[in-house]
């Protein structure tokens, strides 16, 4: 691997790509990273003049789902030459190379471009027992993660892992596994999902490599471009949301006609995502197109926010088959009966009340007369 | 012998507070119903295409227009609490003296123990009451916050904008729905509980609190009236 010392188009014109591929290429770059059509020009100029920066990309507590969805991205010329337009100088699942010969070539490019490479990072960091969970090379993640952070230029966190701890860090998260933010001072790129779509992913490091600073980020630290609107807004089953046209059960004569998801559980509604723009495999369809409802993986702890299935999440405390609707019903039935108990003890009582009242009123007679009123 | 009880008419609920009250009252019926539909909506005609039907939208709709007339309806009244008379007056929601909380106790005997009326009962809010719908006041709060927060991605709701902190501070959209959703239930408690005992404390009291809502007026005996 080169090091960051060619430009990308060096890199493609020694691999023999033409000068057409490779603005095609600069085409499909702008517009992954959310830019308009005159963009281009200034991606060719980007990928033309500037050297590629070296990447460090770190496992840790994952699946590797990330990585088997970033080189299916869905431009060809991406899967090929976007893992050449970063010089990947680290990555446990693709590099050739393996044990001290892969350490060194990573201690190496930390020292030789300190505070010039990007880091990426998939998966979450366990801190509990002091990182015993999961360590390479000896060394516990978190000592990596610190080390490599150090000197980056831009931090990407990989997948629903690194941002948010995805299913390590569900209840009740025993490794202790913890977000990269968490754990990093400096910005975190977010690029939640359990994967992130293979297009985003691309979409990211491009705005990295174009322009030399990471991306506009929301409150969550996730790239504006892709997670400002929620999977429910850009769904092509919205308009039978707002009929009220629902699929009842997923055997139904409504799940056929493609009615919404929302009873079934989907997490649209509650889910930041471009599944229902960009989609999946070459843009060829997305879960709810394919019958299913969004389970949130996008989003901070979808795991204990469950059943999938079920429109309310289990009520915290109450058991897994419990919805804030069957305590708040409970609850009402108690106060209805203990409403109506009173109410049957105060008229019990209203007799006797009333009695001595009316006796009072009788007594005091003569005087009520000659009170002035 | 003792002598009969003379009653005096005192003016309690100034305007502002009796509308604060029924347009309050009003909102919650609205977002209740329509929030139980929004969260478990009911099947109607499947018989037409989604362009010729829009009711699940128009239920939202109402939703968030009833939203915004309650929350707009409860920071007047905020500011009531410190522009009314002394029965609108924040300082009948909190309890800070000795007499308050003897108050607070005095109440709990009469309404659970059903004990007679023997103390002096504050003839605004009593002080139990005040405090309850003091605590209330941030679960609306809480629930107008939630909603916007949820409401804010959809729309160009500057409040939406306002109450976008909620969400990360809460972990997701999906915990912020599921408290906004059980803090329903609390709605329905809270009226069963509170119409209840608005009709008990009017009996044993017998100084007119359902109609005062209504009128403004109070009845309180002359030889308790030196406050």
């Amino acid at each position: 691997m080169s090091g960051g010392k060619h430009t990308l188009w060096e890199v493609m014109r020694e691999k023999g790509y033409s000068r057409r591929d490779f603005m095609q290429f600069c085409s499909f770059a702008a517009a992954a990273a959310g830019l308009g059509p005159n963009a281009s020009a200034a991606v060719a100029k980007a990928f033309e003049k500037k050297a590629r920066p070296p990447v460090i990309w770190l496992h840790f507590q994952e699946c590797t789902c990330c990585s088997e969805s970033f080189i299916r991205a869905s431009h060809p010329i991406v899967a090929d030459v976007l893992l050449d337009a970063i010089s990947l100088d680290y990555t446990e699942t693709l590099q050739a190379a393996a044990g001290h010969q892969a350490e060194k070539c990573k201690s190496d490019t930390l020292k030789a471009y300190a505070g010039k490479y990007i880091l990426l990072v998939e998966g979450s960091v366990p801190t509990k027992a002091d990182g015993v969970y999961c360590t390479i090379g000896g060394r516990t993640a978190e000592d990596i993660l610190q080390e490599a952070a150090a000197g980056a230029a831009a931090i990407v966190a990989w997948g629903n892992c690194a941002s948010y701890g995805c299913v390590q860090n569900a209840k009740p998260n025993p490794t202790g596994a913890t977000p990269i933010h968490e754990l990093i001072s400096k910005p975190v790129i977010n690029v939640p999902g359990c994967p992130p779509i293979a297009d985003v992913m691309v979409g990211v490091v491009t705005h990295i490599l174009m322009f030399g600073r990471i991306p506009d980020l929301d409150d969550q630290g996730r790239p504006k471009e892709f997670y400002s609107r929620r999977v429910h807004d850009t769904c092509y089953r919205r308009p039978n949301y707002d009929a009220g046209l629902f699929v009842e059960t997923f055997d139904d004569d409504n799940a056929r006609k493609g009615f919404c998801l929302y009873k079934m559980g989907c997490r649209g509604p509650v889910t930041y995502n471009a599944c229902s723009v960009t989609k999946w495999n070459q843009g060829t369809s997305y879960p709810i197109q394919s019958g299913h409802g969004c389970i949130g993986c996008s989003e901070n702890k979808f795991w204990d926010n469950g059943p999938f299935y079920r429109h309310l999440p289990s009520f915290p405390g109450f058991g897994i088959e419990s919805t804030a609707d069957s305590v708040g019903v409970t609850l009402g039935a108690v106060a209805a009966v203990g409403v109506a108990a009173h109410a049957i003890s105060t008229n019990i009582r209203k007799r006797k009340l009333i009695h001595d009242q009316v006796a009072e009123d009788v007594k005091n007679t003569p005087e009520n007369e000659k009170v002035d009123r | 012998m003792p002598s009969p009880h003379v009653y005096r008419r005192i003016y309690v609920w100034e305007l502002p507070v009796r509308a604060f009250h029924w347009i309050n009252a009003l909102a919650i019926a609205t977002l209740g119903v329509t929030g139980l539909i929004i969260g478990k909506p009911f099947s109607v005609s499947y018989a037409q295409e989604a362009s010729f039907q829009y009711w699940f939208g128009t239920v939202r709709f109402i939703h968030f227009t009833a939203g915004y007339v309650f929350l707009f309806n409860m920071l007047v009244r905020v500011y009531w609490g410190f522009a009314g008379n002394q029965y609108a007056r924040w300082s009948t929601f909190i309890p800070t003296t000795k007499a308050a909380f003897q108050e607070i106790v005095e109440v709990l005997k009469i309404d659970i123990l059903q004990v007679s009326v023997k103390g002096r009962i504050h003839i605004g809010h009593n002080r139990l009451a005040g405090l309850i719908y003091f605590i209330t006041t941030f679960i609306f709060f809480f629930q107008a916050l939630t909603g916007f927060a949820l409401y804010g991605p959809t729309s160009h709701s500057i409040l939406g904008k306002l109450a976008a902190w909620v969400v990360p501070l809460m972990g997701s959209e999906a915990v912020v729905r599921q408290w906004h959703h059980a803090m329903l239930w609390f709605y329905v408690l809270f009226v069963m509980v509170h119409v209840y005992l608005v009709f008990y404390h009017d009996y044993v009291e017998g100084r007119g609190t359902t109609s005062s809502m209504v009128g403004g007026w109070k009845f309180e005996r002359e030889d308790q009236l030196d406050h």
